[in-house]
């Protein structure tokens, strides 16, 4: 919804080096439909059919330095006012919106978070809402999906669409799972989790440059291949051996000493798998890398317009060809936190749509590594708090919570954040012409 | 203009037209036996073959290298090492001709009825491929990617099983309308995506992934929910039997499984090759298809063609949706339905080349590795697994024709395989296939 | 440092697009590559540049034999190139866009920008440009970000800078500006191959001319031979400049439009207040250098912009807010500007590709079915008709050269009864014998009594067709003269000042 008032300003004949057109003013009337629907939402399920009793948040756990109360509130008030709320920031929008302003990602950002609020003390009326355990299991869910969606950051940086995601985490569980058991060594699962992603991505890296096949349809193809290879060795060499193929333990949690220690924050982020450490090392490295370095530049230059890359030198098929097996190395080791992360073992498909999400992770972040990490923690907490919630006795129907991450991203995708754009070059093969 | 009297110093050109056309190619005209030879070793019906050939190859090793009497007897493979072939060859062998028996022919059998019973088990489980992948490659055609075929089945399948169960109509008629109605939820599911895309430009690989798994959950819901689809009196999150009078008819008697089903696919398949060579629809949508600027540009309305290509290839993906319930499964379905056709309707759009005829004839292949996979699986401990390795790897190999000649040692293709010389006037010239 | 080129040929499949050519630049030379479009000059300085291998012959530099395996090569070489469509990253920053490729670091592989933005800076103070080297290059406008292109070349040392067609998106101004920077240079003692097919830029500013036809040297020439001279020997034959036309019998204002704007996706009025009329029997050219508003302008008239404002009068209905179909419905022809891009479909054949905008009824389709008979007998006939030479109508139109694949353009528009036609640049890219075809074509529809709006950024071809001439700068149209304007006064209208006696047309 865009509407747009006339023209302002004739061209004024300044000398010929900078060409500045008169703009038109656009008003943008997105953002405020959206957020006065969401408040409207909020209006009748918090107020309307708002519930009666208390709604509490256990904020610390056992292991913290200082136990912080149980914040309880009465669910009606405080839903009351963070509607209230919610409808104030919707009428600043609208009147952002009005005087053809920009509505600022941070308003969306705490508009979002009063929701969430908002939703959680209307949902645990009369419950009490572990906090700390939502946040962590959170993490735990986002894991595969961060790892996942690094290898698609990169690898669509690159200009290679990485469907493949998907494979590439199962790859990565299915091998760790086997070689982790095999030699009894978890290093050596993670290390050749990262070489089984790293071999699919490269097939895929190899179709889409050498063989130019469409790069959509070679990441589909391959989650099938990897599907039906994980599932056939899983039957003819995993579960007849169970005990000594598929059974690598996990590994162990490792509280950072002090860190450790924090209310909330402390067993959220510190107090975990050696996996998760590496994570917090990859994002950084990932950013910091492709922002800041002559690879990372190189690399999206590659992406976004490989004609220039190749005549400044660079050789653009080589970079994508080694950048999205890398990718693939990253993916493979969200594939390892699956089996020696959490589970223990690899079961056919464990995945489950992970890749997928991943790549929305990716799409909704935007192709920047951090806000992508921050996308598939959004989409690790809503999973979480489906499960959190059923435990609890929710009133939304599980499946419902299930399916958020995914109409968040259909309506991500159609716009809501703006007319989201990829590396220019991502999908399409680069053959000198 | 000045006329300085400086003389060029280049030779007088001489006066003449400039050539329109490219000067013909030279090159000596090779013996029309060598031609022909040349033509078939580098065309597409070669290549197919030698991809399922290669893909064949692939899948018995796999075979055979997880297969225990292999393992048994390479154990001592130096002392005797004719075991281990003689393993390797009972193993292949073995697996291979259950395929065969399973899905074409039973030798086994004592009448040509009893023999050709797997064929007709074949045509069975080609049904929903062919259905589902001409949905997945009038997309195609188009220039969508439709990964919702997932998400269309099941919408179709909960549709049709809800007339198909729990409405009392005469026989025909209920068939008649649980068919529609399954065909109208599948095109509404792919009408979704058609509609975002051409509204708000989202890209339809990632919202039709995304509403395959709303449908997922949606499905999961009402599945166990009393009142929706749930069977009245069970716990379990399947649907009723569908009523006797909404099941398609055997048409080669009740001790073949073929049914209905395969007359509809053989209507789809004459209808969706009229569609798109010979209407006026299909011309505008294989327009866009090929260049959706120059459609455009032409006063095709490009954003309603998205619309309808979705909204027909979801009925035709629909159509599979309706057969699982209609003559399939008809017990009672859950939510897996589906049966992983969705995906696999993409790997027989692929490689029936988007053309109907080529789909039909891939979906048939692709039901005789489902066919023959099962009785591999019941006969030879084979898992079933295995046939998705061997459809992806053929996939794979017939998108990259320079892999398959590299393999086979054949001679590159003429600069122009693709394009035949037109004849002059020639209907069939007219358009493209 | 001095190039020599000795025997290069390159060949495609069958064409050969570079025929054992020799060249010679000497040091601080400026060395012109003058020839048609398609001549083979790009190509030519793709070899040279590495990012193709010759088939055969050898590049030297100062005597020496250089073997390129890509551009790396070449510009440690010391050869530099500023190309026809600019090899920078939009969304990339000019100091990243200098340093891509010869980066330098920091500790912890950090990106030395200081040392990049310092490198632009010093740089540009040297030829006076004013750039800043943290704006993104696409916030540019493109003479800005050629002198980006400079700066990138200079600042891996180039000794032989390449400029492959640089002035086909600039203004005359802008063009005067360049070639300053260009004799600059030249002081500096680079050497320089400048690549054009303007003949009035290569006789300001060459040392020496190579012209080149059909991928072989056919001559050198010095900068003083006539422009007559110059032109005959680009394309091999005594070239009539302009077509034979008769005065125009303009009748009614058929195309009337009023205060049109057009939007983009930026917000930026692209079009910007424009107000003129067709006549019928007439033609209108509007002039003006790339990128100035006329390709969005004709797009809102055939409906393909979505935010215009204004009024589109055609035989008195509005068609502002029109689809593409009811325009097309409405009687007006359209050439598109991107020819392969919107005008036709490589994959369909030359008959498909001739009822493309005509895919909804009679006479290609009954009842919702391709009438293929109807269809084959109208490509017959119309493929004799516009000369379009090709095996057969069933010939795929990528596989056509571009004039026949423009003759089948033309051949779809004109084919139909027309209340008006719109031409965006007919010629580009064309060669002479298919530009003199489709210029005789739109002067035989003018006569036929259409109104005609004819766009094109070659003066050339301004001056040849049109009646009036209306100049367009920064979405703005500067004024609307008649045809007989002398290019001086064109030249400076396009640079957005007024004439001094300006005649605008009611």
């Amino acid at each position: 919804m865009t509407t747009v008032s006339g023209n302002l300003a004739t061209p004024s004949s300044t000398p010929a080096s900078k060409i500045v057109l008169a703009t038109a003013v656009v008003k943008s009337w997105k953002s405020p439909i959206a957020l006065g629907i969401f408040a409207l939402v909020s209006i009748v399920l918090f107020g309307v059919f708002g519930r009666d009793g208390t709604s509490s948040f256990r904020l610390s756990s056992e292991t913290d330095f200082v136990q912080l109360p149980v914040l309880a509130l009465p669910t009606r008030a405080a839903g009351i006012v963070l509607s209230i709320l919610l409808v104030l920031l919707a009428a600043y929008a609208t009147w952002l919106a009005y005087r053809a302003r920009r509505v600022n990602l941070w308003l969306i950002v705490v508009f979002a978070l009063i929701f969430m609020v908002g939703f959680l003390s209307w949902a645990s009326a009369g419950h009490t809402m572990p906090v700390t355990g939502l946040l962590v299991g959170s993490v735990g869910l986002s894991v595969p999906l961060i790892f996942g969606a690094l290898g698609g950051v990169i690898s669509e940086r690159v200009g290679v669409v990485n469907v493949a995601i998907e494979g590439q985490l199962l790859a990565g569980a299915f091998v760790s799972a086997l070689v982790a058991s095999a030699t009894r060594q978890p290093f050596l699962g993670l290390a050749a989790a990262m070489v089984a992603g790293a071999l699919v991505s490269s097939v895929l890296a190899a179709f889409s440059i050498k063989y130019l096949v469409d790069q959509v349809i070679v990441g589909v193809v391959l989650n099938v291949l990897v599907t039906g290879l994980t599932n056939f060795l899983y039957s003819t060499v995993l579960s007849p051996a169970n005990e000594t193929l598929n059974n690598p333990g996990i590994l162990p949690r490792i509280p950072i000493p002090v860190l450790s220690g924090i209310p909330i924050i402390g067993p959220v982020l510190f107090r975990q798998t050696i996996i998760i450490y590496i994570m917090y090392v990859a994002v950084i490295a990932v950013w910091y890398g492709l922002f800041h370095t002559k690879w990372g530049l190189r690399l999206r230059s590659s992406g976004e317009h490989p004609q220039a890359a190749d005549t400044v030198g660079i050789n653009v098929n080589r970079t994508r060809f080694w950048n999205v097996s890398l990718a693939g190395a990253i993916a493979g080791l969200g594939g390892a936190y699956f089996t020696l992360g959490s589970i223990g073992g690899f079961s056919k498909e464990m995945t489950a749509g992970a890749g997928f999400i991943a790549l929305a992770a990716v799409i909704f972040g935007r192709w920047d590594p951090i806000k992508a990490t921050f996308a598939a923690l959004l989409f690790g907490f809503a999973t979480n708090l489906q499960s959190v919630l059923a435990i609890i006795g929710s009133p939304v129907p599980s499946e419902f919570m299930l399916m958020l991450p995914y109409i968040v991203t259909i309506v991500a995708v159609a716009g809501l954040v703006g007319q989201v754009r990829g590396p220019a070059a991502a999908g399409k093969p680069y053959v000198k012409s | 203009m000045s006329d300085s009297q400086i003389p060029t110093q280049g030779p007088v050109p001489t006066p003449g037209t400039v050539q329109g056309e490219q000067p013909a190619p030279a090159a000596e005209q090779p013996s029309r036996f060598s031609g022909v030879l040349r033509e078939i070793a580098s065309g597409n019906a070669l290549i197919s073959v030698l991809a399922v050939v290669l893909a064949l190859v692939a899948g018995a090793v796999l075979i055979a290298v997880t297969d225990p009497g292999v393992h048994a007897a390479s154990a001592y493979f130096f002392g005797r090492p004719l075991d281990t072939v003689n393993a390797v060859w009972t193993a292949v062998s073995g697996a291979y001709t259950a395929l065969f028996q399973g899905s074409i022919y039973n030798f086994g059998r004592p009448t040509f009825a009893a023999g050709i019973k797997p064929f007709t088990e074949t045509l069975t489980f080609a049904t929903p491929l062919i259905a589902a992948g001409l949905g997945v490659a009038l997309a195609f055609r188009v220039g969508l990617f439709n990964i919702g075929g997932r998400g269309q089945m099941l919408i179709a399948a909960a549709a049709a099983g809800w007339v198909g169960f729990s409405f009392d109509l005469p026989w025909g008629v209920h068939l008649i309308v649980a068919l529609v109605v399954g065909i109208v939820g599948g095109a509404l599911w792919g009408g979704i995506v058609g509609l975002l895309k051409a509204r708000t430009g989202a890209h339809e690989v990632i919202v039709t992934i995304m509403l395959n798994y709303v449908a997922f959950y949606l499905l999961a819901y009402m599945l166990r929910t009393p009142g929706l689809l749930q069977a009245p009196g069970s716990s379990n999150p399947k649907s009723p039997a569908m009523k006797p009078t909404a099941v398609f008819p055997h048409i080669l008697g009740p001790s073949y499984n073929l049914t209905l089903g395969f007359i509809l696919v053989i209507i789809a398949t004459i209808w969706v090759w009229y569609l798109l060579s010979r209407s006026s629809l299909g011309f505008k949508f294989r327009a866009i298809g090929e260049n959706p600027h120059a459609a455009l540009t032409a006063g095709i309305n490009v954003k309603n063609m998205y619309v309808y290509a979705m909204l027909i290839s979801g009925a035709l993906v629909g159509l599979a949706g309706a057969n699982q319930v209609q003559a399939s499964i008809t017990s009672g379905f859950g939510s897996g339905i589906d049966a992983g056709i969705g995906f696999d309707a993409i790997t027989v759009a692929l490689l029936g080349r988007s053309r109907p005829w080529g789909v039909f004839v891939a979906g048939i292949l692709f039901g005789a590795f489902k066919a023959g996979g099962f009785t591999m699986q019941a006969s030879q401990n084979v898992p079933i697994d295995i046939v998705l390795v061997v459809q992806s790897l053929i996939v794979l190999f017939i998108a990259a024709p320079p892999l398959v000649r590299a393999v086979f040692r054949l001679p590159a293709p003429t600069v122009t395989p693709r394009v035949a010389p037109a004849k002059i006037s020639g209907k069939k010239a007219v358009v493209t296939k | 440092m001095k190039l020599e080129l000795r025997g290069i040929t390159k060949r495609f499949g069958a064409l050969v697009a570079n025929d054992h050519i020799d060249l010679t630049v000497e040091p601080g030379e400026i060395h012109c590559l003058l020839g048609e479009n398609g001549a083979g000059k790009s190509t030519l300085m793709n070899v040279l540049y590495g990012l193709y291998q010759a088939d055969d012959g050898e590049i030297l530099l100062d005597d020496v034999v250089q073997r390129f395996s890509g551009p790396g090569d070449a510009m440690a070489a010391g050869i530099g190139m500023v190309h026809q469509h600019f090899m920078l990253i939009p969304v990339f920053t000019v100091a990243e866009n200098v340093m891509l490729g010869h980066e330098k670091t920091r500790a912890g592989g950090r990106l030395d920008i200081a040392a990049a933005r310092e490198q632009v800076r010093a740089i540009s103070s040297r030829f006076g440009f004013d750039i800043d080297p943290d704006a993104l290059v696409d916030d540019l406008p493109v003479g800005v970000q050629q002198r980006v292109e400079i700066i990138k070349a200079l600042s891996r040392d180039a000794k032989v800078l390449v400029f492959d067609e640089p002035t086909a998106v600039l203004t005359p101004q802008e063009t005067d500006e360049l070639m300053v920077i260009m004799r600059q240079l030249k002081e500096a003692g680079t050497s320089i191959v400048f690549i054009t097919h303007k003949l009035r830029e290569v006789r300001e500013v060459a040392d020496r001319i190579t012209v080149i036809r059909l991928g072989k040297v056919v001559g050198q020439a010095s900068p003083t031979a006539t422009n007559t001279e110059l032109a005959s020997l680009m394309v091999g034959r005594a070239v009539e400049l302009t077509v034979h036309k008769d005065p125009a019998k303009p009748g009614n204002a058929d195309l009337v439009v009023k205060n049109l704007s057009v939007i983009d996706h930026r917000g930026q009025l692209v079009v910007n207040n424009v107000s003129f009329e067709v006549h019928a029997g007439e033609i209108l050219a509007i002039a003006g250098v790339q990128g100035n508003g006329q390709t969005e302008l004709t797009e809102a008239i055939m409906g393909l912009q979505p935010r215009v404002t204004g009024s589109i009068m055609l035989d008195g209905n509005e068609l502002r807010k029109a689809s593409v179909r009811t325009v097309l419905d409405a009687g007006v022809g359209f050439v598109p500007e991107d020819r392969s891009e919107d005008g036709l479909i490589a994959e369909f054949t030359i008959a498909e590709n001739l009822m493309l905008d005509r895919s909804n009824g009679e006479p290609f389709v009954k009842a919702g079915t391709l009438q293929l008979g109807t269809l084959a007998e109208f490509a017959e006939k119309t493929i004799v008709e516009f000369d379009i030479r090709a095996q057969g109508i069933g010939t795929h139109a990528g596989k056509l050269s571009g004039g026949n694949q423009q003759k089948v353009v033309l051949a779809r528009e004109l084919s139909r009864s027309l209340r008006l036609f719109v031409a965006a640049q007919p010629t580009r890219g064309l060669d002479v014998g298919s530009i003199e075809f489709v210029h005789t074509r739109i002067i035989a529809t003018r006569d036929a009594g259409t109104p005609v709006l004819v766009v094109s950024t070659e003066l050339d071809e301004v001056v040849a067709l049109a009646d009036r001439i209306a100049v367009m700068y920064r979405g703005g149209i500067v004024g609307i003269v008649p045809g007989t304007t002398p290019r001086s006064v064109l030249g400076l209208m396009m640079a957005g000042e007024l004439p001094s006696t300006p005649e605008v047309a009611a």
